[in-house]
This record gives C-alpha cells, structure tokens and sequence, in this order.
C-alpha cells in the first residue's frame, strides 16, 4: 500500500514532533486538535523544531515543512488519511472517547498508530471497524533526534499491519522493535518504576535530587539521570502513565509517589513550565 | 566601514549576549560563543527568535547555519545583509 497521507491527532509535544519527522520527508500532514489556540501554537513550534534541525543536525532536508502541514480542528478530516497516528494526552478515558468518535471517519484502507507508551492497543482497536489495521507506535521525545520506537502488536493487529508499519518508519530514517501488547510495553513498564522509584527516594530524603540522577550518569553511563528523564517527558505524563499502569495490572508497585502527585498539582510538569526536579531558563 | 547603524546593532546583540550569559563572563566580537561553551546548542534558537523580533526580519531555512549565530560580529554581519544595509 502507497502512504502519501497522514493524519496526526493531538499537537501537543509529541503530535508536534510527529507531525514535523514525517513533513519532514515529504509526506502531506493534516494535524488535528480541538482549538485553533493550540494548532497555533503547535505550528510556531514545528517551526522551531525544523530551525533547530536545520541548525544543530544539518539536516539536509528541501522540504518546507510549513508547506506539508495542514491544521484543522475537524476530526472528519483524517478520512482522507492513508495513516493515522493519534497523539493525545494518555488518558484512557479521553482517548476512548475519541476513537469512538473517529471510528466513523476513518478510511477503510488506513492504518492506525497509537502513539502511546502505556495504554492497551488491543482495547483502543476494539472501538474500531478494523482491529487488524491498528497497532502501537511508541515515539520518544524529542521524535526527530531518537530514531527508534516500540512498535506494539494488538492481539487483532495482522503481520501487513506490521510490515506496513516497519516501511513507513524506515522511510523517514526510523526503526521499530516489535513487543506485544501489556500495558507500558518493555520501556515505560520498566522505566517508570525507576522514576517513580527516584522521586519515593527524593521525599524520604535518601538523597538530593542532583545525586541521585548523579548517581545514574556516573555509576550506571545512562545519559540522563530518573529525575531529569522525568523533567523531560513530563511530570503530568509520568503521573498519567503510572495511574494508568496501576490500573491495568492491579499491581500497588505503580502507585504513583506523594510527591509525584503535589509536584504535578502545584504546576511543576518538568521543562516545558520551565520548573519540575530542576528549574529551567 | 562600520556605520552607525552597524555600531548601535553590535552593541544591542553584546548587551542581549551577556545579559543572557552572564555580565561578568568576558568575550571578544569575533570569539564563538557556542566553542567557548558559554551557552549550550539550543541558545541558537533563541538566538534566531531574538533577531527576528528585534529586527523585523525573517530568518529563512537557509539562513540556518551556526555560524551566523555565533559570534557577536557574525550576528551582527548576518543582520545587515538581511536589512540590505
């Protein structure tokens, strides 16, 4: 099957992200989201993302990505898509929601991604007409710079489903690890335990924050640190993540940390309110 | 031959640079801030953003080359040929 159409729901971090990696290599964009302030928004970010490129990674791309991107606040619109990838806040409840409305919008030939690091693809699917066209595709952030993804097999999700999948991303310099479907997959099932782990260890004042992401860098090589990792994806998102990790496995191991929660109340969503574990320019 | 207007833009990216790196961190016009590692690779952006908003004019995709960005007098040059000055 030929992808010339893609339709990115939700222009939040992540949808903007998306939306510019695939602009980038050519494909026609429509990103969709409830209000003409935040497609706004979303559009003068994707900018900057591509300046960024442009200036940091050479990228070499001719395309202007402004001219691949349509913004609308008409779901109905993603019937002329050829692939769907939905991005929005990882709220099971919200995203129910949305796809039951979207089930009588979307072509019949089209695939659907879920961008989502936690939530079940087998039940999203199953508000669907065709399961079998449906999977998981677990971007990270930022999607430009971090070339590979979980891909997540439903239980209906058919091995074209996956093929197709594997051929898109690697045609905008992309790859995917095919796990199947439980809920946070390999990466957010393990990592945040960590997190939520970290910042249990931070209220009982195990350890500063500096030291225990120091402790990470230096001792184990990662890249990051748990708490900076968690500035960058998001205080809410992690919060999000966990309550729905708790609630899929019934498991007490994912409830989220006290401090987690007041951080997340009092504003401090990590660098993009320029304040969570640190605080940012 | 530095024209006023030229002398007035340098001043104004020195007095942006250092209120953003630090009043008391010293470096020539032509020392490459990104090199000297006073500001970290993201600061371009910012950068770009600033000239815009300052100078009324659009930094276009094949403007976007470090290295008008990164030093006081490439900031500066890279200004007055957008304004054709």
């Amino acid at each position: 099957m030929t992808i010339k159409n893609i339709a990115v729901i939700g222009a939040g971090v992540m949808g903007q992200g998306v939306a510019y990696q695939f602009a980038k290599y050519d494909y026609n964009i429509t990103l969709v989201d409830i209000s003409a302030e935040i497609l706004d928004a979303a559009g003068k970010n994707i900018r900057n993302i591509e300046r960024l490129d442009k200036l940091l990674h050479k990228s070499a791309s001719t395309v202007k990505v402004s001219d691949k991107i349509t913004f609308t606040t008409e779901l109905s619109a993603i019937g002329s898509a050829d692939f769907i990838i939905e991005n929005i806040r990882e709220n099971i409840a919200l995203k129910e929601a949305l796809y039951r409305e979207m089930k009588a919008y979307i072509a019949g030939h089209a695939l659907l991604a879920v961008n989502t690091s936690a939530v079940s693809i087998t039940r999203l699917a199953s508000f669907l007409k065709h399961p079998a066209q449906v999977m998981g595709i677990h971007f990270m952030n930022p999607v430009h710079l971090k070339p590979t993804v979980e891909v997540i097999r439903g239980y209906h999700t058919t091995a074209d489903t996956i093929a197709a999948t594997q051929a898109l991303l690697q045609s905008v310099a992309m790859t995917g690890v095919v796990v199947n479907d439980l809920p946070g997959f390999i990466s957010n099932r393990v990592l945040m335990l960590t997190v939520n782990e970290a910042v249990f260890a931070l209220q009982d004042q195990v350890a500063q924050v500096a030291d225990i992401d120091k402790i990470f860098r230096e001792c184990f090589g990662h890249k990051m640190g748990p708490l900076e990792t968690a500035d960058l994806i998001g205080l809410d998102t992690i919060l999000y993540t966990l309550e729905v990790l708790l609630e899929s496995y019934n498991d007490t191991k994912f409830r989220p940390a006290p401090l987690l929660k007041k951080m997340v109340d009092a504003g401090l969503h990590g660098r993009k309110t320029n304040e969570g574990f640190y605080k940012y320019n | 031959m530095e024209t006023a207007i030229q002398t007035e833009q340098t001043a104004t990216i020195r007095e942006f640079l250092q209120q953003r790196i630090g009043a008391e961190i010293a470096f020539t016009d032509e020392e490459d801030i990104f090199k000297l590692g006073l500001v970290n690779s993201l600061f371009a952006l910012e950068l770009v953003l600033f000239l815009e908003n300052t100078y009324q004019v659009t930094v276009e995709n094949e403007d976007l080359k470090l290295e008008h960005f990164s030093t006081v007098n490439n900031l500066s040059d890279f200004i007055s040929r957008k304004k054709g000055l």
